[in-house]
């Protein structure tokens, strides 16, 4: 999906996504959805500011998003709003499918989700009919132990009523930083060469061999929850950590800054100091992407971008690209130029994907949307177009993917009653890595989000300061009591380290399919900081 | 659309009834149908934001001033940001956004030109001394009972205590000539203004039923052949502006009587308004007949609640009787009408800063184009005229354009209304037919009191002529050949004891106080020309010519850059004055 095609949209569906907050540029194209008429419905256990600009906000339970899918789909089946045609032509699995939702009526998704039943009905009956839906959503989804089934369940709706592969209707999943998806274009996947190309394919290795003139090893990487446990068990000993901050941002953190600074060779390189560049052996000095390099990024909408150095690294500082050379180059392997445009048409080269990107058209049209497999081709605004093919374009028709609704893995108890869920806010970044180093006027520092009723019942007043425990750890942090939050429900932010180590409590449990941890979803207790500490779940 | 940063709510029991009796409870914005789901949204909060204006009123009206708490409130119904609620109120002259410190109701008195020169202070001083609190402020509207005077109320409805409600009113021009014939006038004094079935005995809904039958385009073709134009000020040809709403289609449109009659000597409005509201009903009715429009909007001035009341009246009698609402006279057509009152801010009488005051937010112009027929209100097509206008309107459609053409001039055809004040035996409000000289209207009003030293034609937007000007025929093409303007037919009278530096500072600080501020030439030029007028009577009313060269400039500079007629005729009545050697003598 092209940014610009929510600005077209009639029904936007935000799932899980605080997008006003993180992702404030993205959200300045929906709002002018909303301006041209857009409905939105937004779906977050917490009314987010996001929430405030929806239509209609649906405040379900934590970990309860398939329960509300899956009863979205049989209502819109039920209505008769399905898209037969769409389902016949370019879906398989729908009979399964139709068979594993019959059970997730309103009542029975409403008593799982805590949402009134005729709210469900009416966003099942708004997507399906809507000219244009979207279905958007970011780590709410994606951030629990069944991340991959979160997703799968969101599909199913596209493919039911054939919102999906057509310009304004679609899946739309928000990336979380300018190059993420750029990352992935690259290669950074540890089963992927640069193009999405497989590392097990023999032809593409190929082609790669062929290029850089060596053999590759065919066999695919791990990805970082995997590489935690290789840690853990002594089987993986050295690690180079380019540009992230894992003793901050991991689930359960003191486990994972005990695997970090047991490793026999830490390499950490970073613009920052960070707390994992303090676990290192080795910190190299890298320079910033923004403003001190050269090269190109790739945003969430599959765009790539020129990005041009104005200024020269401070110090020792380098560019990556000269880091990685040079490392390799004491390693006695040639990497050849480190020079970005050089790089680049030798990628062109190599993914098909790329190929008709020069940085002349890069340039002159304002970034290229890939696949752009030739100089003559104009890049593709959307992707899935071939659903709506009439031979698919030679491909197996789109699968239905049944799954069931399992809540978050840490239910909750009597001695841990309440929900924490964490998440962003507008002017700080993830571990605070690239924000805490200026000041901000509507900045309040970390705090623990609670709902005046649960804070009557617990006695604590605004801005109290209180011991957060969960069973993996406690915190001392301050408590905001705030009318937007549901009762039962907590959260906070992670950008401030530092202050409040909030990563001490969250759930580590995670998909085995994506890699992703269970941040969303963790069960704690609120004491008032002279209450006595509990003999458990420290 | 922005985030809401709402404070914590102190609003009052009675502040929270105020805004309930705007906007219902199960209406606002943003509803909790249960503590897990709540609608909201963009259009929600479109759809409602027009009721700040109301709300506000309500707020005043109620607490006296408009609280943060009772803000607050208003705009969490709303969804509003508080910041922008506040900006909106603290725009308009009779909203307060500071505590009174008193419980009172608080007399305004009138401060411009024919109060001016009948003792408005000599009025104000006498009523604080009787312990009353007073607000000096800008034209009331009542120019022919100056010095005027207008209450808004605590704990008594808003009102104006010259005011007869109970009595037909009397009409200068009919008294001294029971036989005239009076087209605009022809129903005030002699129709009860709260009936319609009086209204309809005399006449009244022909002309629409006349427009139904021979339907818009032939509606509009009448009115070009009757060359009727604005009478507002601007003199806009009236068919134009017509057919261009009624040429746009498949949007919502809306047609506007422009009745914030806030202009100096002008208060013509106000005598059709209260004593012949149907008039304005069914002549804006024409309009959005005649242009497909469904939704019309009358927007009164703040400053007067008795037209306010009778149109209120006026327009739920005709949603009774079917003349309002889904099948108008049973033609199909749907047709309903809005009334707002505004707050007392002058620039509001321009088109388009009207229709962001109504769409509640600050009034503050738009740069032009695009043009109301294709953005107004909401962006959406939209006619503005002026109540003197459909009252023109009717006419034509009734008699046909060949019978208007009877009176009048070939350039400036038919009749049309003047307000005559200041130094002038009978001061009121005139029908004569366009041509008519200044001398034969001010014969009309009883002749001259004392020996004429100057004549404001157009009110303070407008310029000062001398009295060897009384030859002159009152039409569009003759007051611009003598370099002046028709405007909204005022005509104030000034005799040879008016101390003119005074009179000309107070309009100057007139300008200063009703600029929006919105862009700079404006904003800095009122303030510059004050200042130089300042320091010109404190130099014993001599004005140096470096001091000329500048006024000229600025006035140049308000011309060429402002973004609307305020900013471009703020200069005229003082230059006018110079150039008549009214002030500024050289020493």
């Amino acid at each position: 999906m092209s940014y610009e095609e929510i600005e077209h949209a009639d029904v936007i569906l935000l799932w899980g996504s605080n997008a006003r907050e993180a992702h404030p540029i993205f959200f300045h194209h929906l709002m002018k959805g909303l301006d041209n008429g857009a409905t939105m419905y937004c779906v977050d256990p917490r009314r987010t500011s996001s929430s405030k600009f929806a239509d209609l906000w649906l405040g379900i339970d934590v970990g309860t998003d398939i329960a509300l899918a899956n009863a979205i789909a049989r209502e819109i089946i039920h209505a008769g709003l399905a898209n037969a045609e769409f389902i016949a032509h370019s879906t398989q699995g729908y009979e399964e499918f139709a068979a594993s939702v019959e059970a997730y009526t309103l009542d029975a998704a409403a008593e799982i989700t805590g949402v009134p039943p005729e709210a469900i009905r009416e966003v099942a009956h708004a997507y399906a009919a809507g000219g244009r839906s979207q279905i958007l959503w970011t780590l709410g989804i994606t951030e629990h132990h069944n991340a991959v089934d979160n997703v799968l369940s969101l599909c199913n709706l596209a493919l039911l009523t054939g919102h999906v592969g057509r310009w304004g209707s679609g899946l739309v999943p928000l990336r979380g930083q300018n190059n993420v998806q750029g990352g992935g274009d690259m290669g950074a996947l540890p089963n992927k060469l640069p193009g999405f190309q497989d590392i097990g394919n023999d032809e593409h290795r190929a082609k790669f061999e062929a290029a850089y003139g060596m053999q590759l090893n065919p066999l695919e990487g791990i990805h970082l929850t995997l590489m935690f446990e290789a840690m853990e068990r002594g089987e993986m000993t050295a690690a180079y950590v380019v540009g992230e901050n894992p003793a901050d941002s991991e689930a359960d953190i003191e486990h994972a800054r005990t695997v970090l600074g047991g490793l026999d060779c830490l390499v950490v390189q970073d613009i920052f100091m960070t707390r994992t560049a303090e676990l290192a052996d080795v910190v190299f000095p890298a320079s910033v992407a923004w403003a001190e390099c050269d090269g190109t990024v790739t945003s969430s909408e599959r765009r790539v971008q020129r990005v041009r150095g104005a200024v020269a690294p401070p110090g020792e500082a380098r560019h990556d690209l000269d880091i990685m050379c040079a490392l390799a180059e004491r390693m006695g392997v040639d990497l050849g130029t480190s020079v970005p445009q050089e790089l680049w048409d030798e990628l062109r080269s190599l993914s098909p994907l790329h190929a008709g990107m020069s940085y002349e058209r890069l340039e002159s049209e304002g970034g290229l949307q890939w696949p752009c497999p030739s100089l003559d081709h104009p890049g593709s605004p959307f992707l899935h177009g071939w659903l709506w093919a009439d031979d698919l374009d030679g491909r197996d028709p789109a699968p239905f993917s049944p799954v069931e609704h399992e809540g978050p893995k840490e239910a909750l108890t009597e001695e841990f009653p309440l929900r924490l869920t964490t998440g962003r806010s507008l002017d700080s970044y993830n571990t605070g890595v690239q924000s805490n180093g200026y000041t901000s006027p509507i900045r309040y520092g970390e705090a623990l989000d609670l709902n005046p009723s649960d804070a009557a019942d617990l006695g604590i007043a605004d801005g109290e300061r209180v011991r957060v425990s969960s069973p993996r750890g406690s915190v001392e942090m301050a408590v905001r009591v705030q009318p937007d939050i549901p009762v039962g429900l907590t959260f906070t932010t992670y950008h401030f380290p530092d202050l409040v180590d909030i990563n001490l409590l969250t759930n580590d449990a995670w998909d085995r399919r994506s890699g992703t941890s269970e941040f969303k979803a963790a069960a704690i207790r609120i004491d008032k900081l002279d209450a006595p500490i509990p003999a458990t779940g420290t | 659309m922005a985030d809401l940063k709402l404070h914590v709510d102190t609003s009052t029991d009675a502040e929270r009834a105020a805004v309930a009796s705007v906007i219902a409870p199960d209406d606002h914005a943003v509803i909790h149908e249960s503590e897990r789901s709540v609608r909201g949204g963009t259009a929600r909060r479109r759809d409602r934001r027009h009721l700040l204006l109301p709300g506000l009123h309500a707020l005043q009206a109620t607490a006296g001033w408009i609280s943060p708490g009772g803000l607050n409130h208003l705009c969490d119904a709303l969804q509003v940001p508080p910041a922008e609620g506040f900006g909106v109120a603290s725009f308009y002259e009779l909203f307060r956004t500071t505590d009174p410190g008193h419980e009172q109701s608080v007399h305004h008195v009138c401060m411009d030109t024919a109060c001016h020169i009948a003792g408005a202070e000599d009025l104000a001083q006498r009523l604080e001394a009787q312990g009353e609190k007073v607000h000096r402020g800008p034209c009331l509207g009542q120019c022919e009972k100056a010095p005027a005077r207008f209450v808004q109320g605590r704990d008594e409805p808003d009102h104006v205590p010259a005011d007869r409600p109970d009595e037909l009113v009397a009409l200068p021009q009919r008294a001294a000539d029971p036989d005239v014939q009076l087209r605009l006038l022809r129903n005030v004094g002699v129709v009860d203004p709260t009936s319609l079935a009086s209204y309809r005995d005399h006449g009244g809904y022909l002309a629409l039923q006349r427009g139904i039958d021979i339907g818009p385009q032939a509606v509009i073709d009448e009115i070009r052949g009757a060359g009727l134009s604005g009478r507002g000020g601007a003199a806009f040809p009236t068919a134009i502006k017509w057919q261009g709403v009624a040429d746009e289609r498949g949007r919502p449109k809306h047609v506007i009587a422009n009745a914030d009659e806030s202009e100096p000597g002008t208060f013509k409005d106000r005598i059709v308004m209260e004593n012949d509201p149907f008039c304005v009903i069914e002549g804006l009715t024409l309009a959005g007949l005649a242009t497909g429009a469904e939704n019309g909007w009358i927007y009164i001035r703040g400053e007067y609640p008795l037209a306010t009341l009778r149109l209120a009246n006026a327009i739920e009698q005709c949603r009774t009787a079917g003349l309002l609402g889904d099948d108008v006279l049973g033609s199909g057509l749907r047709f309903d009408i809005e009334l707002r009152r505004g707050a007392g801010a002058y620039i509001c009488g321009e088109e388009t800063a009207l229709m962001e005051s109504i769409a509640g937010f600050r009034g503050e112009p738009r740069n032009k184009p695009p043009f109301p027929s294709t953005h107004g209100l909401f962006g959406e097509p939209t006619a503005v005229n002026n109540p003197e206008t459909l009252a023109n309107a009717l006419f034509i459609v009734e008699h046909g354009a060949d019978t208007y053409r009877l009176a009048g001039t070939e350039a400036s055809p038919g009749t049309r209304l003047f307000c005559l004040s200041g130094h002038v035996a009978v001061p009121g409000i005139y029908e004569v037919p366009m041509g008519t000289t200044l001398g034969e209207v001010v014969e009309l009003a009883g002749g001259a009191t004392g020996a004429t030293a100057a004549i404001l034609m157009g009110g303070a937007a407008g310029s000062f002529i001398g009295p060897d000007q009384m030859d002159m025929p009152l039409t569009q093409e003759d007051t611009r050949e003598r370099g002046t303007t028709l405007g909204s037919g005022v005509i104030t009278l000034f005799d040879d004891t008016v101390g003119f530096t005074s009179l000309v500072l107070r309009i100057a600080r007139f300008f200063e106080g009703e600029s929006c501020g919105q862009c700079v030439p404006c904003r800095v030029g009122v303030v510059r020309q004050r200042e130089v007028l300042v320091e010109m009577s404190e130099r014993g009313g001599t004005l140096t010519d470096d001091r000329n060269a500048l006024i000229d400039d600025m006035a140049r500079a308000m011309g060429d850059a402002s973004i609307c007629g305020l900013g471009h005729t703020a200069s005229g009545a003082v230059q006018s004055a110079i150039r008549l050697g009214l002030i500024g003598a050289r020493s």
